[in-house]
């Protein structure tokens, strides 16, 4: 990748109180954004991965989580900045889109007013400006009648509309980054699809820098350009999308490909033995997939397993992966 | 939305109805009637019996009903009380205004109290003023009303004299001037604040449980997102989302605040309708507590329109088309 960086993660670290302690949900993730591409985070409930988008603004509440490492965005350290300086940010540089799209409206206010509401934070805007800047922004997210939309309140519009309007909210001040949690969990398929269009056509439109957090490969594939996979706080895995699908070598990430149902296969689905670890009684020394595919020695694995670059830009982590093969597959090497 | 209203006030027709037989027949139930009072080993019984023939109490109890009824359509006539000797409609006017004013500067006083309060313990949860407040909401919950008027009256009337310890107004103020005023809310003060430091239990509570559930719905991290400072979220999005079952309470508060004047103005000796509607019972006045009980189940069937119109007018998703 010879683009610029926009964003650049290092070593964060972010821990949640529980009974008193803090444990690590992200434990020690390295990424970077870049300029143009969408860079997908993919991994199962609990991984980590909502906690590091929340982690870049600072959305977390501040009486339960520590965040410690680097967040460097515009050479500057966004772990560090006061609530003050990460609301100039949050909205205008980094554009937020959430998971549940009813959930994420006001129920009592008005679309428009949801969407002007960033722009009087951020731009100098007087009202009518701002007005015009709402209807022109849910034009562009393919509401087919802004005027109509701005005027009715979220319990009125479908699914994908809302979707659309949080869409339009993050574009709103322009951002540099866009990061959307989960934004097509809570679609049904056919508007899950429309929604990605969207979001890709946007990108090209505006340029902006996404982060897409998703468990769902099918749109990785569809959408992203590089793609982080996570596995208990950790990434496992790193690399481009066409280079991941067609070459993936931790286990974790081959077992995830082996459980996507597929539509000519008569095969039994893949099922990832055991659980996800909770926070509390995670093994942090070791692979930590490790429980998870018990077949394999131990000796395959690395004591404090690290990322390794094993082509241009394909990071994995561990050793296991080397002579990993499923269980029932007799142990044939990749 | 006008629509719905009248159509609420159209119902209320039939309940009052309703209401009005339950009514009279309760009052027809009790014991004796307006003139065993005034039985006494010298009086002629057939003095008595004579009384009761002109009043009409020797009728068939469906007939006086009826003959109620007739005397309040056809003329507006709610009848004479018996105790006082002139028309009811009269007798409770006045009352009704003291009654109403006290129950206005209550409900103003307690929301004063009870919002700020249930709002800074929901947004602070956890810190001393949350812990001071669910303490307070206990004791304010477990008192009686008429132990912690006595303890008000005693302190604040008799020992520091702050207050009038009986009556509504100052006797002998010319009526419509500014002190008349004045003195109406001099009297009105101590039982109204009495009324609404009682009374802010419930919406203290449900303020607070309210707050500390919007703010962590999805909709605040939105805003958040947004950049929207800290205070503008309670402002604009958690205030208004929190303010939902306290719209649902208000029927209810008024209500509350109605069959609570009994007791406040009974131990206050504030002339208003709660002392009169006590007073009418012990005599038997039938006239007055009819017309009261209807006074007051009208009353209650507005207050719970109100916080319909409130509810839908704070949240579109119940808006009235």
């Amino acid at each position: 990748m010879e683009s610029e960086k926009l964003l650049e993660i290092k070593n964060l670290h972010t821990a949640f109180k529980l009974q008193n302690e803090y444990f690590d949900a992200v434990d020690g993730v390295d990424l970077t954004l870049y300029k143009n591409e969408v860079l997908a985070i993919v991994g199962e409930s609990g991984c980590g991965k909502s906690t590091i988008a929340n982690s870049i603004v600072g959305l977390h509440n501040k009486n339960y989580t520590k965040v410690s490492g680097e967040i460097i965005y515009n050479d500057e350290n966004l772990v560090e900045y006061s609530e003050k300086q990460l609301n100039e940010i949050r909205g205008k540089e980094i554009g937020f889109i959430f998971q549940d799209p009813l959930a994420s409206l006001n129920p009592l206010q008005k679309i428009g007013i949801q969407i002007e509401e960033s722009l009087i934070y951020h731009t100098d805007f007087d009202k009518e400006q701002r007005h015009e800047r709402m209807l022109q922004l849910l034009d562009q997210v393919g509401i087919i009648n802004p005027k109509r939309t701005a005027n009715q309140f979220p319990h009125q519009l479908s699914g994908g509309m809302r979707q659309r309007v949080l869409i339009a909210i993050a574009l709103s001040c322009k951002p540099e980054i866009i990061i959307a949690d989960e934004p097509t969990t809570a679609l049904d398929v056919t508007i899950q699809a429309q929604i990605l269009d969207l979001l890709t056509e946007l990108q090209n439109e505006i340029n902006a820098g996404i982060i897409l957090i998703t468990h769902d490969l099918g749109v990785v594939a569809q959408t992203s350009n590089r793609v982080a996979v996570m596995y208990a706080g950790q990434i496992v895995e790193c690399a481009d999308t066409i280079e991941l699908f067609k070459n993936p070598l931790h286990p974790y990430t081959r077992s995830l490909l082996q459980s996507v149902p597929q539509a000519d296969s008569q095969e039994e689905l893949h099922v990832i033995q055991g659980m996800v670890p909770s926070l509390k009684y995670l093994e942090r020394q070791g692979c930590r997939f490790a429980p998870r595919i018990p077949w394999i020695s131990e000796s395959e694995h690395e004591k404090n397993p690290v990322l390794h670059e094993v082509s241009k830009d394909h990071f994995v982590r561990c050793t296991c992966w080397k002579n990993f093969h499923f269980k029932d597959d007799g142990g044939s090497k990749i | 939305m006008w629509k719905t209203v009248l159509r609420r006030f159209l119902v209320m027709i039939p309940q009052l109805f309703i209401l009005s037989i339950i009514v009279f027949a309760l009052g027809k139930m009790m014991p004796g009637d307006p003139f065993t009072g005034l039985i006494t080993p010298n009086i002629d019984p057939s003095a008595i019996e004579r009384l009761r023939e002109e009043a009409g109490l020797n009728d068939p109890i469906p007939v006086q009903y009826k003959n109620w009824m007739v005397r309040i359509f056809r003329d507006g006539d709610f009848g004479k009380s018996y105790t006082y000797k002139m028309p009811v409609t009269s007798l409770i006017g006045e009352r009704a205004a003291n009654t109403l004013w006290l129950s206005l500067l209550t409900l103003i006083i307690m929301y004063l109290i009870a919002v700020p309060m249930g709002i800074y313990a929901g947004r602070y949860q956890n810190s001393r003023f949350d812990k001071a407040v669910i303490v307070y909401n206990f004791i304010s919950f477990a008192v009686p009303l008429f132990v912690f008027a006595l303890i008000v009256l005693l302190i604040f009337g008799y020992r520091l004299g702050w207050c009038p310890t009986t009556g509504s107004v100052e006797l002998g103020i010319e009526k419509g001037t500014l002190a008349y005023a004045l003195s109406k809310l001099h009297y009105m003060i101590a039982p109204a604040i009495t009324a609404a430091v009682l009374r802010t239990t419930y919406t203290v509570q449900y303020l607070r449980n309210e707050v500390i559930d919007a703010k962590n719905q999805d909709y605040v991290k939105t805003a958040r997102s947004k950049g929207v400072p800290v205070n503008k979220i309670y402002s604009h999005h958690i205030f208004r989302n929190s303010l939902l079952p306290i719209a649902a309470f208000f029927g209810f508060q008024i209500t509350g605040l109605l069959s609570g004047s009994v007791f406040i103005e009974t131990i206050f000796g504030y002339s208003g309708m709660g002392e009169l509607f006590i007073s009418s019972i012990c005599s038997r006045d039938y006239s007055v507590i009819n017309a009261l009980v209807l006074l007051f189940g009208f009353l209650t069937l507005v207050g719970s329109l109100l916080s319909d119109i409130i509810m839908s007018a704070v949240d579109p998703r119940i808006r009235i088309e």
